[in-house]
């Protein structure tokens, strides 16, 4: 039987690849597309207030609404914000990591160093949160450290949110990066010390060019997971991103949330697109 | 890579501020497990094992094993469809090849609430089927693909299609093929992928609380509805320190697998995530 | 060559790609699944199915007299806990419950919405001794038939920190009025939900008449945004917003939160774990100066309960005068079950919560569904959706 198989497929290449394609094809493209663009569609739909039917006349007044109400302009600004500020932390604080772990460690210490950094991505999301907003409520660890100096911590809102988020992805944008940097041949970089160049400058002119797409390849994720999160603003913040207005209006207005969820996928998309020419997509 | 001696220093303080800010609030997280109080303040007025046994009785261990359930099932069906994607993309050229790493990626690049909330209105009003276990396995699935892709299609890239040719030129058949020489030699890829996968599915939330039917719970759900219950906080707070010293083990297996291959030191490729 | 290889891979994706097309436009044009049943009741109770799914606020339904139930019953009882009328309204949808502990503010758009059915009251022999103010409520009763069994009604408190917050309060301008408020800055707890907008609407109706509001849900264009303003104003002020019980709880015990909306469930848990809270005491009525905003809940039926009689059985069983007395007292709101008074352990707890008083109720103002039928002939009342876009403007 499987001889049988086997001569159907020999040489016919075009054969073989939609037979391996089929499954996956068909699952995300028929599945997962699908749902999205039914949730494009529900965009144009409206809801009848009282009862919660969808009314399927198409409209833009979803839309509209979104760009009259000045609130939402405030909440998908402060959101892309708090997303590109915890991306660029990210990377300044992965990097020296990264390379460490890449090019000055030991082999022993790049092994341990590999298992410390992807402990903590094993441990509940929920629980890391929650752990963040014991130690910056009232009475926390960081009022307590702050108190000697005089200082008060930052408390609940958007740096809260910040510093957070940028806790949780961290490792997702270490691995890429370190992965990335461990490709950069030793001799390059030797090359360029044999050519005269100071280890800044070797840092500049070699490994910084080389390793960017690996640190765009680590944005991507901590850009998106920014950009959806609802969970972390509300347990620590008042304040509303994307996310949670999307969730809040789930069940009374799905098409008012579906429009607002078009936002983040319109940005998402773009972003991967320019990810993609930036050679990113070698380093996921 | 010569660093000077003042370079190196700070290099290390760097590190060592990094790691410190990774786990600080693990090991403040571990403190709370212990503390005697059931209001979290710091610091803890005292010490006690007593939320241990609590934790391991409590119905938290039901929903313990409800995640296990649904991360190797989606992680069966990540394995099968990615293994199959990347070897389509790695191996063969046709129309629409880029398209596919793009799509791959689109689960885990988008918004938690826009997988859940778009795989939730599929499921409930274009099939009608009810959410349950199942739709939470399909939707676990469609973001781990990535993960088995990703790291099966660094590996195929890095082995030369010349086995395999050779393979066929001592007259194996496709199957045998890919049994004999390209599954073997792609094994640790697809392990890393396959830990990786299900560490992604046994964390995840957001698409969960879309997706799952109303009796059923997994550990992050339950972990999500037990958060504010102060009577229960600290019985959370050693079932978190629980799963990360679970979590040891396939962390540890996830390295060892994919030094395999590599032969010396870390194979950083298999290891990138997600 | 090229062009003959690359052909069947294109074909594929076509074919892939029609196939969306398809579940895209089946989707779409297609009719809504959800019709609405046309009411049907229950007309003969029979044994129970072993099984109940429920969703209700936090302390409705609890082991002191769920246990008995369900030895009387065999009907295992599984309860969800929901924060918001709208998550009650968004899980009973799904259609995975069997029913819910709904709220004014809930019980119009389940009905409109076909996801509840009528209950036939002659099937609850208790519902005979339910205290007759609360029968037949434009709340729980629609196009004339009863949709529901009252469970208890109370008013939302303002809760303080007796030790934080002096004198004590006598009025809502603590949270509302920005002068006075700014005392408890960021110390401010308010309910997430947007009928939060009536507790300024009720502070307006007192302290500026000329706005002439009369029902804080049936809001004119102008009594409107004067509400949305003053929550506005004290958005600033808000330490935070809160939507699950506990949470409020944790904040309240940590000193984070000294003053707020509350429910009486989160006020007698605090009380017991001996914390210095406080409400509006009985000689004010429980209530401050200008009223509050209350409710009055409704158990419902799911129209696609799996398990009817145990639902029906539950109906009965939570106006039982001894379960309802113990889940007055448990919660702190006043019992639906006129029999219950005498099964109370504290003798005066009816007089002190006024279940036997309608005129009391008179200020309270029950959550209700802002509709733009403002019941006085006009339609220009401001609806829900306005009320939850608004809410989204308020917290910015």
């Amino acid at each position: 039987m499987s001889r049988r198989l086997a001569k159907l497929f020999h040489g016919r290449p075009r054969l073989q690849v939609g037979a391996l394609l089929a499954g996956p094809a068909s699952w995300l493209v028929v599945g997962y597309l699908g749902s999205l663009a039914l949730l494009l569609i529900a965009s144009l739909w409206s809801v009848n207030a009282v009862s919660g039917e969808l009314v399927k006349d198409f409209s833009f007044e979803n839309f509209e609404a979104l760009f009259d109400e000045p609130v939402y302009r405030t909440i998908i600004g402060r959101t892309v914000l708090i997303a590109a500020l915890v991306t660029l932390t990210d990377a300044m604080l992965a990097f020296p990591i990264a390379f460490y772990m890449a090019k000055v460690a030991s082999r022993r210490a790049k092994a341990a160093l590999v298992v410390a950094v992807l402990i903590p991505l094993w441990s509940s999301y929920l629980v890391k949160v929650l752990s963040w907003r014991n130690m910056i409520g009232g009475g926390g660890l960081i009022d307590w450290a702050l108190e000697p100096l005089g200082l008060d911590g930052p408390g609940f809102g958007n740096v809260a949110v910040w510093l957070v988020m940028s806790y949780l992805w961290l490792p997702y944008m270490i691995l890429p990066i370190f992965a990335g940097l461990e490709r950069i041949p030793d001799s390059l970089i030797s090359a360029s010390e044999d050519l005269g160049a100071k280890p800044f400058t070797t840092f500049r002119r070699v490994i910084l060019p080389l390793s960017f797409p690996a640190v765009v390849a680590g944005s991507i994720f901590t850009f998106a997971l920014t950009l959806g999160d609802y969970i972390t603003p509300r347990l620590v913040s008042n304040n509303q991103f994307i996310g949670n207005v999307v969730f809040n209006n789930i069940s009374n207005n799905l098409p008012f949330a579906a429009a607002l969820a078009l936002v983040p996928i319109v940005v998402m998309v773009g972003y991967l697109l320019v990810a993609r020419k930036l050679g990113a997509f070698e380093h996921i | 890579m010569r660093l000077s001696r003042r370079s190196t220093i700070l290099l290390r303080v760097a590190v060592g501020a990094g790691l410190a800010f990774i786990y600080i609030p693990l090991l403040v997280l571990g403190i709370y497990a212990f503390n005697s109080s059931r209001i979290l303040e710091w610091p803890p007025p005292g010490l006690t094992f007593e939320w241990f046994p609590k934790a391991i009785e409590s119905t938290a261990r039901d929903a313990f094993w409800t995640s296990i359930k649904v991360g190797v099932a989606a992680t069966a069906i990540a394995l099968l469809l990615g293994t199959l994607a990347s070897l389509a993309v790695a191996r063969h050229r046709f129309f629409g090849r880029e398209t596919i790493s793009f799509l791959v990626v689109l689960p885990i690049a988008l918004p938690g609430i826009v997988t859940g909330v778009a795989l939730n209105n599929t499921f409930t009003q274009v099939f009608g089927i009810d959410l349950s276990l199942f739709t939470v396995i399909v939707a676990h699935a469609t973001f781990c693909i990535v993960v088995v892709y990703n790291n099966s299609i660094a590996r195929l890239r890095r082995m030369s299609s010349s086995f395999e040719e050779a393979s066929a030129d001592l007259g194996a058949t496709t199957w045998q093929t890919f049994r004999f020489v390209t599954l073997p030699n792609m094994r640790s890829a697809l392990g890393a992928g396959g830990l990786l996968a299900f560490g992604l599915s046994f964390d995840e939330i957001i698409v969960t609380t879309f997706t799952i039917g109303a009796g059923e719970q997994t550990l992050p759900y339950w972990i999500f509805s037990n958060l504010f219950r102060a009577q229960e906080r600290p019985i959370v707070n050693a079932v978190a320190v629980l799963v990360v010293l679970i979590s040891i083990v396939p962390v540890y297996l996830a390295y060892r697998l994919t030094r395999e291959d590599a032969g010396d030191g870390v194979d950083a490729e298999a290891t990138a995530v997600p | 060559m090229r062009t003959r290889q690359e052909n069947p891979a294109r074909t594929a994706w076509i074919i892939v790609g029609g196939l969306l097309a398809a579940m895209v436009l089946l989707a779409g044009c297609g009719s809504s699944n959800d019709e609405s049943t046309s009411g049907n009741e229950l007309q003969k109770l029979g044994k129970g199915e072993g099984s109940l799914n429920l969703i209700n606020w936090a302390g409705y339904v609890e082991p002191e007299w769920t246990k008995p139930f369900e030895q009387k019953t065999g009907c295992k009882v599984s309860p969800k806990v929901a924060g918001t009328s709208d998550e009650m309204v968004q899980l009973m949808r799904t259609g995975e419950y069997d029913g819910v502990s709904a709220s004014g503010n809930a019980t119009a758009r389940l009905v409109e919405g076909g996801d509840v059915d009528p209950v036939n009251v002659s099937l609850v022999p208790n519902y005979k001794t339910v205290f007759s103010d609360l029968k037949n409520q434009p709340y729980n009763t629609f196009d004339g038939k009863p949709y529901g069994i009252p469970h208890g009604r109370g008013a939302n408190l303002l809760m303080w920190n007796s030790d934080l917050v002096t004198p004590a309060p006598k009025s809502w301008n603590v949270t509302l009025d920005p002068k006075v408020a700014s005392k408890n800055k960021g110390k401010i707890s308010q309910y997430d939900d947007p009928m939060s907008i009536a507790e300024a609407a009720v502070y307006l109706k007192m302290h500026n008449p000329d706005l002439g509001i009369e029902d804080p849900y049936e809001l004119n264009e102008e009594q409107f945004e004067a509400a949305v303003q003053l929550m506005k104003e004290q958005r600033s002020l808000v330490g935070e917003y809160w939507s699950e019980a506990e949470k409020q709880i944790s904040s309240f015990a940590s000193g984070d939160i000294q003053v707020g909306t509350t429910w009486q469930y989160q006020y007698f848990l605090l009380k017991g774990e001996g914390k210095p809270v406080a409400a509006s005491p009985a000689s004010q009525g429980f209530l401050p100066e200008e009223g509050a905003t209350g409710w009055s809940d409704t158990w419902m039926i799911s129209s696609e309960a799996a398990h009817p009689n145990c639902m029906y059985m539950w109906m009965n069983w939570i106006i039982e005068p001894k379960a309802n007395a113990q889940v007055a007292e448990y919660f702190g709101e006043a019992p639906a079950q006129e029999l219950a008074c005498e099964q109370t352990e504290n003798p005066n707890f009816c007089t002190e919560y006024h279940a036997e008083e309608p005129n009391f109720w008179k200020r309270v103002y029950y959550w209700k569904t802002p509709l733009a039928d403002c019941g006085n002939g006009s339609e220009d009342c401001k609806d829900y959706n306005d009320w939850v876009q608004a809410w989204t403007s308020i917290k910015g």
